[in-house]
């Protein structure tokens, strides 16, 4: 039986990008708020302090900053005739643990989605009509539009102090920018970070293969930034140990660079690390949920109390919660019925290594440091002719050069001994690779559920994802790596080695944690776990926050998108405090 | 609505409420008896604040509470040169604390630094310092102390070997080295002028750490902002000394400093960062800019002999291995040169701080890690991590000589040894 | 560090739960490597990771190779600690065979598949060569390194080409980690290479394009880990 915590106005489960901004706004409105954490307390001091972090081995390579699969991890299959299996080690997807979630360890690549990708249906078929859809793709729009959103990714930019070169302000091209994003209120709050030797080899080498460059958005800052909430950031060093790892001279923004100085200082929020949400619990009639239950680190179970339960975990840890509370009906892949678990979907990656004659020094870098070209993302250019839907970015991300993970190696060399010994001393220094960032559409046989043999640390059955590449993206995915090794080619390497993404989606190799959907958004109750302000369609006092309600996923990091998306929750949570019930009710 | 509703956007209201609640309910918790209710008579609204006010200024409650103690309750270590001293107990316990105090045994311990029972206190309490306070202003704070929570607790005993134990010592001490008195206005000076002097010489007692102080531990009254240690780190010169004092600041740096922790040419670390979080952020910006005023009044000291030293004395090699170990660990941050990052990190060239006479508060920096005082202006509290593990002392001897010898900096050279004892009296003191 | 307190007995009881520079600066001045005392290593496991470490990154006319970079030394604490035992992974079974693109399901930690694997191969190479691996000619050592790639070479307990995969990353690992982990001994591996360490700050360096960056290694624990090792 749970002992009873003090009853508390909102709990958030999880303490990362989403609680922090959740917090931040419903303390100010005079909620009492507690987050709950299942990791860790994590500050720039001493956790992500220069004498230490710089450790490709311990973090990067050992997975120290991640969640570890012992406590939680899910199961895995390609399709429903296989049997999942556990993910025993981390490996294609890295989620965080601790205070500050992924926005601790991510590279701070900080995108705008385009305007079609939010009515991606409507888009698609008005473009090329309903049949040009594949069979069991589940293409739909999010319920939100892009200028409804727009105010919010300006707010996510400003709080996090984004450097980039704005491409369209207010409907009036910009020079240098990105010519095909959205409309902006205004441009980015920092200029671009300094190029490095490889972005300034792809720059050139894009705009002769005719494609329009420009510096891909970086929550990095290129100078020194007070933010809006009065919260001072450093200035990036490019010491290129942001991917995976704490940035240690504030630098590159995350809840403990932009809110955390602000937010702990309140009376009214509160936070429990190595507190693990096992359940949201509802009233006997299933319409309400007051609460959830946790295990703290004694292995004590507690029961908190509140008015309101906003999910912030990782985007499968919110879907895993849903299904083991019993809250909405679980996805069936068989009937196509249910909404939880449905519309899970990743992003397909490609890359293609570039090999040169000159010093590039890769070690010199930051998370987001890269130039990027956008004309084969999603409504860019007319993909009819080839035949599928949706697209990427193609962007020379220079993030660093740790000497582990990080070395490319020709195509040809040999893979140890002295060959191998010397293709890494004539290549480490010179070599460097374009990344594609493509697109997944969500599908009825690629979905989340709860595994029927294995279980986590307190007794609960595991998740179950079934995934699989779909021959659209593949098609997508090929179109974009060809088109990398345009500009590859443009390059005039000394050998180029493309690589594009193969064969059946593995759980083995890194690729992106760009995992999302399971308790989408939407307009239609019968398609999404909530509406288009977050809010679960059938608990009104439920809010689900992060990529777990992305429809389909779009072909950029999504971030910048989750953290427009939760200010735009909050408010709507405002207005829903002052009269709670749903905001939209169902047509 | 039908979320719990919490009165937070009241809050103000509620500290005010409380303040008053709580000088009544002293006064309700009280004997009966007549004498008591002179003694705790709860102050006026107005006066209550102005105590409150005035006990930040003084920073009383950072010396009166213990670490991880109960508020105002004493038990706080401050080591002195002769032994521990513990500070007591000031809430209105009637017991343990000085809820027995009439305003004359309060006004007397402040004024001439004797207790209630005729014991003389010892000036780690500074009453050298407050006894410049007024009587209006004394009993300002006697009334907000009056408002304050009961706690039951009693002092610590003070580790102090003969003769020090014996209080007596300090009559003569008092004799020798105290001069009592309310301050008195100068009248050629600006009503500024004076309200910053009162500030700096009477409740703020800056001289208390920044004055040097002689082999009785008594301040230089004369000189009594030229720089001094302040338990085991150095708080530098305040006088318009240009190359250790505040010579080079503007009365707006000086502001912006004590208001916020930080300006372009340094930031506040060690006790320092304390003293801003705990009180100067609480000044007035007319009491700020009074004391900054009084302060660049303040002529600069005499060079000292161990001062300023030529770069060509310092041996070579010893700048080459400083200057890596800045390359290596410092310039991530502190930037080539020594520039910093203006209102970030601070910058350590042309900085009064780095070049003090004593280097003990840059070692202590080095070795711990310091942090930017959070405050209501500036609220990140920027942290420089600890080196302790990564450098040894002759490595931090080296570096803090040649970031105190580069870039115009000219200071004396940081021994091996000072950095060593420094480690050890850190290591062996809890803090 | 405690008088009579032998390096095995330190390492195994504080080394692997504390953050490697401090561990580092706790040591005794003793030269691990040349005259190794391995922890979790047999003297026939140490012979067989010395000489195929040092068939996989050979010391040659380009510098020296794993053996210089105390490779085998790193792998020893590496399995050693909670890496050899997998301590973050989720070990519980049932454990059927999956597909490639599962991943690993295999029910030993790191640490067990050393055991397993290295006992196997020494008794696949008696029984071809009629010796150990460690005391085969270099090209018959390529040829069991190269069927074990392949998977040529059936092991009793795991895949040989799990195995191979696990003991080739291992050893880039020790031969391009940071040398607080007592692999890349006097930086071979970066120097090798050209990578500066953990260094901080770039600003004026970073548009230099094209020219070599002149700064010395730097470690974790400073340009002379060794030296931090020895001294303290």
């Amino acid at each position: 039986m749970a002992r009873r915590r003090d009853p508390v106005d909102v709990v958030l489960v999880g303490f990362g990008w989403t609680a922090s901004i959740i917090a931040q706004e419903l303390t100010g409105e005079g909620l009492e708020v507690l987050a709950l954490e299942r990791g860790e307390y994590r500050d720039t001091v001493p956790d992500f302090a220069v004498p230490h972090i710089q450790d490709e081995l311990r973090y990067a390579v050992r997975k120290q900053i991640f969640e570890a699969p012992r406590r939680e991890t899910l199961t895995f299959r390609n399709n429903r005739q296989q049997r999942a299996l556990p993910m025993r080690h981390l490996g294609s997807f890295l989620p965080a643990s601790g205070v500050g979630g992924a926005g601790v360890h991510w590279n701070g690549q900080a995108w705008r989605f385009l305007p079609q990708d939010f009515e991606l249906r409507d888009f698609v078929e008005q473009r090329y009509g309903k049949n040009f859809i594949p069979e069991h793709m589940q293409l739909q729009n999010w319920g939100v539009t892009y200028d409804e959103l727009e105010p919010y990714y300006d707010r996510f930019e400003y709080l996090c102090g984004v450097s980039g070169q704005a491409g369209n302000i207010a409907g009036i091209r910009q020079p240098g920018g990105n010519p095909f994003e959205g409309p902006r209120r205004r441009d980015y709050p920092l200029p671009p970070l300094k190029r490095s030797a490889s972005t300034v080899l792809f720059d050139k080498a894009a705009r002769e293969a005719g494609m329009d460059s420009f510096p891909c958005p970086a929550a990095n800052t290129s100078e020194a930034y007070l933010n809006p909430l009065g919260v001072q950031m450093g200035k990036c060093t490019y010491c290129g140990f942001c991917e995976w790892f704490g940035c240690g001279n504030y630098s590159k923004a995350s809840p403990q660079t932009t809110i955390l100085p602000v937010l702990l200082k309140k009376d009214n929020f509160r936070f429990r690390t190595h507190c693990d949400v096992v359940r949201i619990n509802t009233d006997t009639g299933g319409k309400r949920a007051t609460g959830v239950n946790y295990v703290d680190a004694d292995g004590e179970t507690w029961e908190q109390p509140a008015e309101m339960v906003v999910l912030c975990a990782f985007a499968q840890h919110n879907v895993h919660l849903l299904l083991l509370s019993g809250i909405g009906k679980p996805y069936d892949p068989e009937t196509g019925e249910g909404v939880v678990g449905r519309n899970y979907a990743y992003q397909i990656t490609s890359s293609v290594d570039v090999f040169q004659k000159e010093i590039l020094n890769p070690f010199m870098g930051a998370g987001a440091l890269g130039q990027g070209v956008d004309n084969y993302n999603t409504g860019n250019f007319d993909h009819g002719p080839q035949g599928f839907i949706g697209g990427g970015y193609i962007a020379l991300w220079n993030t660093g050069g740790r000497p582990i993970l990080q070395h490319y190696l020709p195509k040809d060399a040999p893979h140890w001994g002295s060959g191998w010994k010397k293709a890494m001393r004539e290549n480490y220094l010179t070599a460097t690779s374009i990344a594609t960032h493509g697109s997944v559409m969500s599908y009825r046989h690629n979905y989340l559920d709860l595994d029927p043999t294995w279980r986590d640390v307190y007794g609960n059955p595991l998740l179950r994802l079934t995934f699989d590449f779909q021959p659209n993206e593949h098609a997508m995915s090929n179109f974009l790596t060809d088109r990398a090794t345009d500009i590859a080619r443009a390059m005039h390497a000394t050998s180029i080695h493309p690589k594009p993404r193969k064969g059946h989606y593995s759980i083995i190799p890194y690729q992106t944690t760009h995992n999302t959907g399971g308790a989408a958004m939407g307009d239609d109750p019968r398609t999404s776990f909530c509406n288009r302000y977050l809010q679960a369609w059938d608990m009104p006092n439920l809010w689900v926050m992060g990529a777990s309600v992305f429809p389909q996923n779009a072909g950029y990091n999504p971030t910048g998108t989750v953290g427009a998306l939760t200010f735009w929750a909050a408010e709507a949570m405002k207005r829903y405090i002052r009269r709670p019930g749903p905001l939209v009710m169902p047509s | 609505m039908k979320l719990r509703r919490r009165p937070w956007a009241r809050i103000g209201i509620a500290v005010v409420l409380a303040l008053l609640i709580g000088a009544c309910s002293g006064m309700t918790a009280q004997p009966s008896d007549a004498d008591a209710q002179t003694r705790r008579s709860p102050g006026s609204y107005v006066e209550v604040t102005r105590g409150h006010y005035l006990a930040r200024i003084g920073d009383c409650k950072s010396c009166h509470t213990a670490k991880g103690g109960k508020p105002w309750a004493g038990g706080r270590a401050i080591p002195t040169p002769f032994g521990v001293i513990y500070s007591t107990n000031i809430t209105p316990d009637p017991a343990t604390g000085i809820g027995d105090w009439s305003f004359e045994d309060f006004y007397q311990s402040m004024h001439e630094g004797v207790a209630r029972d005729g014991r003389h206190l010892y000036p780690a309490f500074p009453y050298p310092w407050f006894t410049r306070l007024s009587r209006d202003d004394v009993h300002a704070i006697k009334a907000y102390l009056d408002t304050l929570t009961p706690v039951r607790q009693r002092d610590v005993p003070n580790e102090l070997p003969w003769p020090f134990s014996m209080r007596s010592v300090m009559a003569v001490w008092n004799k020798l080295y105290f001069d009592a008195g309310t301050y008195q206005p100068d009248p050629g000076h600006s009503a500024e002028w004076n309200r910053g002097a009162y500030l700096v010489r009477g409740v703020g007692h800056c001289g208390a750490c920044h004055g040097s102080k002689n082999f009785a531990g008594a301040t230089d009254m004369d000189h009594p902002f030229r720089g001094g240690m302040a338990e085991h780190v150095y708080a530098p010169d305040l006088t318009g000394s240009r190359r250790t004092g505040l010579g080079n600041w503007s009365v707006a740096d000086i502001v912006e400093y004590l208001g916020t922790g930080s300006n372009d040419i340094t930031s506040a670390a060690g006790p320092m960062a304390e003293v801003v979080r705990m009180s100067t952020q609480y000044l007035s910006a007319s009491d700020r800019r009074a004391i900054a005023v009084y302060l660049k009044s303040l002529p600069a000291a005499r060079t000292r002999e161990h001062g300023a030293q030529d770069e060509n004395d310092i041996d070579a090699s010893v700048m080459r291995s400083g200057k890596a170990v800045y390359i290596d660990d410092c310039q991530g941050c502190h930037m080539d040169g020594g520039k910093g990052i203006p209102g970030v990190f601070p910058p350590l060239r042309g900085s009064s701080a780095i070049v003090a006479d004593k280097p003990q508060t840059l070692i202590q920096a080095v070795l711990e890690g310091a942090r930017i005082p959070p405050t209501r202006a500036k609220p990140t509290g920027l942290q420089m991590p600890a080196f302790d593990r990564k450098l040894s002392n002759a490595e931090i001897a080296d570096v803090l000589t040649f970031i105190r010898n580069s870039w115009g900096n000219h200071a004396g050279a940081v021994s091996e040894g000072t950095v060593g004892d420094l480690r050890d009296t850190l290591g062996s003191t809890p803090h | 560090m405690a008088a009579g307190m032998s390096r095995r007995t330190f390492l195994k009881t504080t080394a692997l739960s504390m953050p490697a520079a401090t561990v580092l600066m706790g040591c005794s001045g003793e030269d691990q490597g040349e005259t190794a005392e391995y922890v979790f290593f047999t003297a026939a496991e140490a012979a067989f990771i010395d000489a195929a470490t040092s068939r996989l990154i050979p010391g040659d006319e380009l510098g020296p190779g794993a053996h210089e970079a105390n490779v085998p030394g790193f792998l020893d604490l590496q399995l050693a600690g909670a890496y050899g035992r997998a301590e973050r992974w989720y070990m519980k079974g049932p454990w059927p065979t999956g597909t490639d693109q599962q991943g690993f399901q295999n029910r030993l930690t790191p640490a067990g598949i050393y055991r397993a694997a290295i006992a196997d191969i020494d008794e696949y190479c008696r029984s071809t060569y009629g010796k150990p691996f460690a005391t085969l000619p270099h090209a018959q050592q390529d040829d069991v390194l190269k069927g074990l790639e392949a998977n040529k070479v059936k092991l009793r307990h795991s895949p040989a080409n799990t195995f191979f995969a696990l003991l080739w990353q291992n050893t880039q690992e020790g031969f391009l980690a940071d040398p607080v982990y007592h692999g890349n001994r006097d930086f071979i591996g970066w120097k090798l290479i050209g990578f500066p360490g953990p260094r901080y700050n770039y600003v004026g360096e970073i548009e230099d394009y094209g020219k070599p960056y002149k700064m010395p290694c730097v470690s974790l624990a400073g340009r002379h880990p060794d030296r931090s090792i020895r001294e303290t």
